[in-house]
């Protein structure tokens, strides 16, 4: 509880006590009417005097129709009335249930703040002579050398000079999954060191830190705001002078066409002082904003990161995804797919030759070809290679003549060769001026792409891929991952007239996602209704475009951004929905006089509740 | 120029009311308050920025008097 909270609590606790005292003495004391007044004047000061002085303030400032001047009017109103301990007892109530809902809130804001609390509180600055001293990560400059203890969070990016972990980066990506750090690698802020200490050369300040980024996205989300919240702050300021307009007709209107005397005024006043108890609208508004804000939060925990509550509702309504191939849906990293030894050759042989052959090159062919054998490569083995551009490499391997390169190449030694036909780069090798056989070397597709396709496919989504790629690699892959639609050969430019004319073929009312790796995208990330990056784990430049960040590549979580966008709008709308319905029976109720003051306001603070416990339910997350 | 700053509200609709009233200045090109994570954000142009900055605070404390600013 806050200083003001516990304030709060005394205030009620010691009017709640002058209340019974002065309820006791007028029962059985007999009292004058206005010595009556006067003893619960007392603890209806105490608790009341902050309200009316607000509602006061609020009429001077030209402000009237808040919540406190509601109160105001109507506890006023009942102790005008003779209902001297009903006065006090509403306002005492009104009391208790603005420092539940202030209490809720703050617990329901902190879980979710914990939820994002990725924050580093210091850093290990190793001195000259050795030793450790315990700095503010934001002391730390670029160069200066950092220690990692096993358990703790890793303050500032860098790289690893000394030492051998496993990260947690479970609080940036949801994955529970360890990363494997050693001399040389990068580690970024916020993961906690599992179990090794780690001397970190530290690469980026505080501020341009990992960590400091996505605090600063995730903070700056609730300032983005949702249709639908600005829609129930609209509401409200025409809802509440609706009310007391109401409100005021139910007081004069039926006494004046009923006539009669006192005590039908009276009875009627009473019922327009209940009427505008019910109507106080502060749980309206507050629901929209917290289940907005647990979505966000509930979201991040899931490494999912969303820049606002609009986006959010977005995502809600996308019926078509766009997404780019490479990084994305692939790997972007090329192995060794398929090997076609000719006849003669083992497919072991082909690879080795080949990777023999290809030991000296830098090409990321020649890496794919190492990287798959298994066998070890002696470079004493290979003598006199030559790199012929264009077409691939001669060599001696183990003194027998061999040529490795693209059709060029074998065209270029006049050798007949079985062409390939599969979807990516095929090497041909050739030993001894005879064909020895190709292999297909092929962008890899992610584990979780085929199902992540199926869950969207599932959900009613069109997916769509976009691709520089050669037309034969991504027809390849959409038949793969079963992707609806798929246009290739593309130029920067031609993605985005291509994402043009998708905006414009989408049904009405629903939006268009991209999904790229960030690289590359910053023109289509930022076209589409909805920008989706991912893998952004370490790169800024997707951070920066995209509008939803996925912290790691995994395409699934797609599908699990969308459940729970979903979710988050069923229980805004859930909430609008209950909150305005009890609120409509009561109102009504109110007028007919079958609800008192009490049940009105035990209908605010309920209603409060309920809507505060249901936003709440976002933090759980949606089922994987 | 745009400022984030740390305020303290109590209530949703009076977090709106500010928001709404603090917009309506002149000078504010964007003003955005969240009541979740009591943040308040004011945009307006670097020269005038402390006046409407004094402004903003002032229109805010007159809706609600229980406005806090950590400036």
């Amino acid at each position: 509880m806050t200083k003001k909270q516990k304030k709060t609590m005394y205030r009620i606790l010691v009017a709640a006590v002058l209340t019974l005292a002065a309820a006791l003495l007028t029962h059985f004391v007999a009292l004058p009417p206005l010595a009556q007044l006067g003893c619960f004047l007392v603890p209806y000061l105490v608790i009341g005097h902050d309200v009316l002085r607000k509602a006061v303030l609020g009429v001077v400032h030209g402000e009237v129709f808040d919540e406190n001047f509601l109160m105001a009017v109507a506890t006023v109103g009942a102790m005008v009335l003779g209902e001297y301990a009903e006065g006090v007892a509403v306002m005492l109530f009104y009391q208790v249930g603005e420092l539940f809902q202030s209490y809720a809130v703050g617990k329901s804001r902190r879980s979710i703040s914990d939820l994002m609390d990725i924050r580093p509180d210091f850093a290990n600055l190793e001195n000259a002579d050795g030793s450790l001293r315990q700095v503010d990560p934001e002391e730390v400059a670029v160069g200066q050398v950092i220690v990692v203890r096993p358990g703790e969070r890793v303050p500032l990016d860098g790289t690893v000079l000394a030492g051998r972990s496993t990260l947690n980066t479970s609080a940036l990506t949801g994955e529970s999954k360890p990363r494997s750090v050693a001399a040389g690698s990068e580690v970024i802020s916020g993961c906690i060191n599992n179990d090794g200490l780690l001397k970190v050369t530290v690469s980026k300040g505080y501020g341009e830190s990992t960590v400091a980024k996505i605090l600063d996205l995730v903070e700056n989300s609730s300032l983005k705001k949702a249709k639908a919240e600005n829609f129930i702050t609209k509401f409200a300021r025409y809802y509440t002078p609706a009310v007391c307009v109401g409100a005021l007709a139910l007081a004069v209107l039926p006494p004046l066409v009923l006539g009669g005397g006192w005590p039908v005024w009276s009875t009627w006043v009473a019922r327009a002082l209940t009427f505008l108890v019910i109507s106080c609208p502060c749980a309206l508004v507050i629901s929209i904003p917290l289940s907005f804000f647990g979505g966000i939060g509930g979201a991040s925990r899931s490494g999912i990161l969303v820049k606002g509550g609009n986006y959010l509702e977005a995502l809600a309504e996308t019926k078509t995804i766009v997404f780019d191939k490479t990084g994305t849906l692939t790997k972007g990293v090329f192995a060794v797919s398929e090997l076609t030894p000719a006849p003669g050759f083992a497919e072991g042989e082909l690879l080795e030759i080949a990777a023999l052959a290809e030991s000296y090159s830098s090409h990321p062919i020649s890496k794919s070809l190492r990287d798959a054998c298994t066998a070890p490569l002696d470079a004493k083995r290979v003598a006199g290679v030559q790199e012929i551009a264009g077409h691939g490499v001669e060599a001696q391997v183990d003194g027998r003549a061999v040529a490795v390169g693209n059709a060029r190449m074998m065209a270029r030694h006049n050798i007949t060769f079985t062409p390939a036909n599969g979807a990516g780069t095929v090497v041909y090798l050739a030993v001894d001026g005879k064909f020895a056989g190709s292999i297909l070397i092929a962008d890899q597709l992610k584990p979780t792409a085929k199902s992540a396709m199926a869950a969207l496919k599932e959900q009613g989504i069109r997916t769509v891929m976009l691709t520089g790629d050669a037309a034969p690699v991504a027809e390849a892959v959409a038949a793969t991952l079963g992707i609806d639609e798929v246009h290739a050969e593309l130029l920067p430019a031609d993605k985005v007239s291509w994402l043009e004319r998708l905006l414009a073929q989408k049904p009405p009312k629903t939006n268009l996602a991209f999904t790229g790796d960030g690289i590359n995208d910053a023109p289509v990330l930022t076209r589409a209704d909805i920008g989706i990056a991912m893998g952004a784990l370490g790169s800024d430049a997707a951070i920066e475009a995209a509008d939803v960040v996925l912290m790691d590549d995994d395409p699934a979580k797609i599908g699990l951004a969308m459940r729970i966008a979903r979710k988050c709008m069923g229980i805004v709308y859930q909430n609008i929905v209950l909150a305005l319905g009890i609120k409509a029976v009561c109102l009504v109720l109110g007028a007919l006089g079958i609800a008192n003051m009490w049940w009105a306001v035990f209908a605010d603070v309920g209603v409060m509740i309920l809507a505060v416990l249901n936003a709440t339910r976002m933090l759980g997350g949606v089922k994987k | 120029m745009t400022k984030k700053f740390n305020i303290e509200v109590d209530c949703a609709n009076c977090a709106a009311k500010i928001e709404d009233a603090i917009k309506k200045l002149p000078g504010v090109t964007r003003a955005t308050i969240s009541f979740m994570s009591q943040k308040m954000l004011l945009e307006a142009a670097d020269a005038e920025f402390d006046t409407v900055l004094q402004a903003a605070v002032k229109t805010a404390k007159k809706v609600e008097p229980d406005f806090e600013i950590t400036l």
